[in-house]
């Protein structure tokens, strides 16, 4: 059965002994070859021909010229609102991200010793505002701008107020409630990582740290919980992440498009405002790549952090 | 020198104060009502008359339940421009074609890169895996590009072409793929001369159920919420939560029809989710990343 087992061999060299593994692998890239096929179209490419496009001019019409970095001047120099929308979406992220990722792994924390019907029932009630569609949008009824909004309405008959408060069209009010609302459709993915993360830790291991001394929960959650799911909050991470970066359309549904005053304004509205409105293609492929820059830079930050956990 | 430990029934019995469980408790119960209330409210609504809809000061709960909301939703579903079976025959087909493509393609591919060592493989996953810090609204521009170079605008490829190769589909498979199918166990099957696309067919699906539920109910969701696309023109191909959306915009007068459309809409995903907790759970539980 020699075919089955890579050896390295002496006399050939490394480009060759690849080739060799690649023909004996064949079977392997037919395999990943549609998968991959349709993922570089579609993923791949499109993160590339943004890094490109971002060099140029070019508006879907005329034939693109290379501009060099006139886009990148332009965004950090001349644009106003970029300023506004790169504060605001720095705001969120830094509240929704860190708030919604501490939430999930504190209730998968809090959950993790119930009876399992008991900790099914609450894990639903904790996820089904993430994966039901534009179910949010009750916030919208919630703090509705006139006396029938909930809020206004018990604020008026308590007398607390005298005049409605119009939320969502308010500069004051629009960002610390589309905050909330993030944070209540963000117990994603993540949220269901933590959980399985949490009932895979193998109990001996609790009672081992209990002989060694571990004195009250929050001792074992430190230095044998949190260190043993480092996996899971790695990956949780990533998508607490990638959702506090690109929610824009939470902001749109409930405060229309501009929000008053730019209040609410996100990288992601500038960017559609520029690339599916005034088709500024070049220019909205520069908001694009600054955005991924962000997005990376923002994850090797949690990396490190995350490797400081049980130390 | 440690303590003496308290047992019960030979088990060591963790630390666990009282004071603990009760801030715990509280806690949860906080929090568990500022995300079920809302959900809560959107249920109420949908069962309240109009004049209950439209009453100062607003009441939390219903009086006088009623179901009126979702026939007048029925109603107005019938007056739409284009007949509404069309636009739930359009999120189900779309829905129901890329959820299957995904749950081959990802899990060929996840098996070729879990259990088959080929130069390239792990260049690959780790593409894959660094993907999923990108949101795909950042590049929906470019992909517009793409699309209409491939002439797939305004059909419904446009929707379930992409939805074939996600990046959370692979790697939740790959992950499973590594902890629960022992290579011993496809070793075996080759030498009894089972070819590769068999040996991951007819052996190592089988043993990663709970994973390929997973992908196909996330796959499932992510197609089914999806609203008004900027790939889609004709009014004819639109999605059943556009066309709920254009009721919901029609204001005051169908406030309670709009409710009733949210509640229907939630209903389906969140109907699947209790069916298949317990295997995403499973499949969850190799979702963690090492490096």
């Amino acid at each position: 059965m020699s075919k089955k087992k890579a050896v390295i061999r002496s006399d050939m060299t490394r480009a060759q002994w690849t080739w060799k593994e690649m023909k004996r692998n064949k079977v392997a890239y037919f395999m990943v070859a549609p998968y991959m096929l349709i993922f570089t179209l579609f993923t791949i490419v499109p993160v590339l021909l943004s890094v490109v496009i971002s060099f140029t001019d070019f508006n879907l019409l005329e034939i693109p010229n290379f501009v060099f970095f006139d886009n990148y001047i332009r965004l950090f120099l001349d644009d106003d609102i970029f300023v506004i929308a790169c504060k605001n979406t720095l705001i969120f992220a830094i509240i929704v991200g860190p708030a919604s990722y501490m939430m999930s792994l504190m209730v998968a924390w809090f959950i993790n010793e119930l009876p399992p019907k008991i900790r099914a029932i609450v894990t639903l009630i904790f996820y089904a505002p993430s994966i039901s569609g534009q179910v949010y949008l009750i916030w919208g009824t919630l703090f509705s701008g006139d006396s029938y909004g909930w809020v206004n309405g018990i604020l008026l008959d308590l007398g607390l107020i005298t005049e409605e408060i119009q939320f969502f069209q308010d500069a004051d009010w629009v960002m610390p409630l589309c905050i909330v609302v993030a944070i209540w459709t963000s117990l994603g993915t993540s949220f269901l990582s933590f959980i399985a993360g949490l009932q895979g830790i193998d109990r001996s291991m609790y009672e081992a740290g209990a002989v060694d001394g571990v004195r009250n929960r929050w001792q074992e959650l430190w230095y044998i919980t949190l260190p043993s799911m480092r996996p899971q909050l790695m990956f949780g991470a990533i998508m607490s992440i990638t959702s506090a970066f690109g929610f824009g359309g939470v902001v749109t549904a409930l405060c229309g498009f501009p929000s008053v005053d730019y209040a609410a304004h996100t990288i992601m509205h500038h960017l559609d405002d520029y690339g599916g409105q005034r088709f500024e293609v070049g220019y909205s492929s520069a908001i694009a790549v600054v955005l991924f820059a962000i997005m990376i830079g923002a994850n090797m930050l949690v990396k490190k952090v995350l490797s400081k956990v049980g130390q | 020198m440690a303590k003496k430990l308290r047992t019960r029934k030979h088990k060591v019995v963790l630390n666990r104060s009282a004071g603990g469980d009760a801030g715990i408790t509280l806690m949860l119960t906080l929090l568990g009502a500022f995300m079920f209330l809302p959900m809560l409210y959107v249920v109420l609504q949908s069962l309240k008359p109009l004049d209950e809809l439209w009453m100062f000061p607003p009441r939390f709960f219903v009086r006088n339940p009623t179901l009126k909301n979702y026939r007048d939703l029925f109603t107005l579903m019938n007056t739409s421009w284009v007949p509404f079976s069309r636009y739930i025959f359009n999120t189900v087909f779309t829905s129901v074609v890329g959820t299957f493509g995904n749950l081959l393609l990802s899990s060929m591919a996840a098996y070729a890169m879990a259990k088959i060592k080929f130069p390239g493989g792990k260049t690959m996953f780790k593409t894959v895996r660094t993907s999923l810090m990108f949101h795909s609204t950042v590049t929906a521009i470019t992909s517009f590009i793409i699309m209409s170079a491939l002439h797939l605008i305004d059909t419904y490829w446009a929707i379930i072409i992409p939805a074939w190769a996600t990046s959370l589909g692979l790697y939740l498979m790959k992950q499973f793929m590594e902890t629960n199918v022992s290579d011993a166990v496809l070793e075996s099957a080759r030498l009894d001369g089972a070819t590769e696309f068999k040996t991951f067919w007819v052996i190592a699906m089988p043993m990663v159920k709970p994973a390929w539920l997973t992908l196909i109910i996330y796959s499932f969701q992510d197609l089914w919420n999806k609203g008004s696309s900027i790939y889609i023109h004709s009014e004819q191909l639109k999605s059943f939560n556009y066309a709920i959306g254009q009721i919901m915009a029609g204001g005051i007068k169908r406030a309670g029809a709009s409710a009733a459309s949210t509640v229907i809409m939630m209903l389906v995903p969140i109907m699947v989710f209790v069916i298949s907790q317990s295997n995403i759970i499973e499949t969850m539980g190799s979702s963690g990343m090492k490096d």
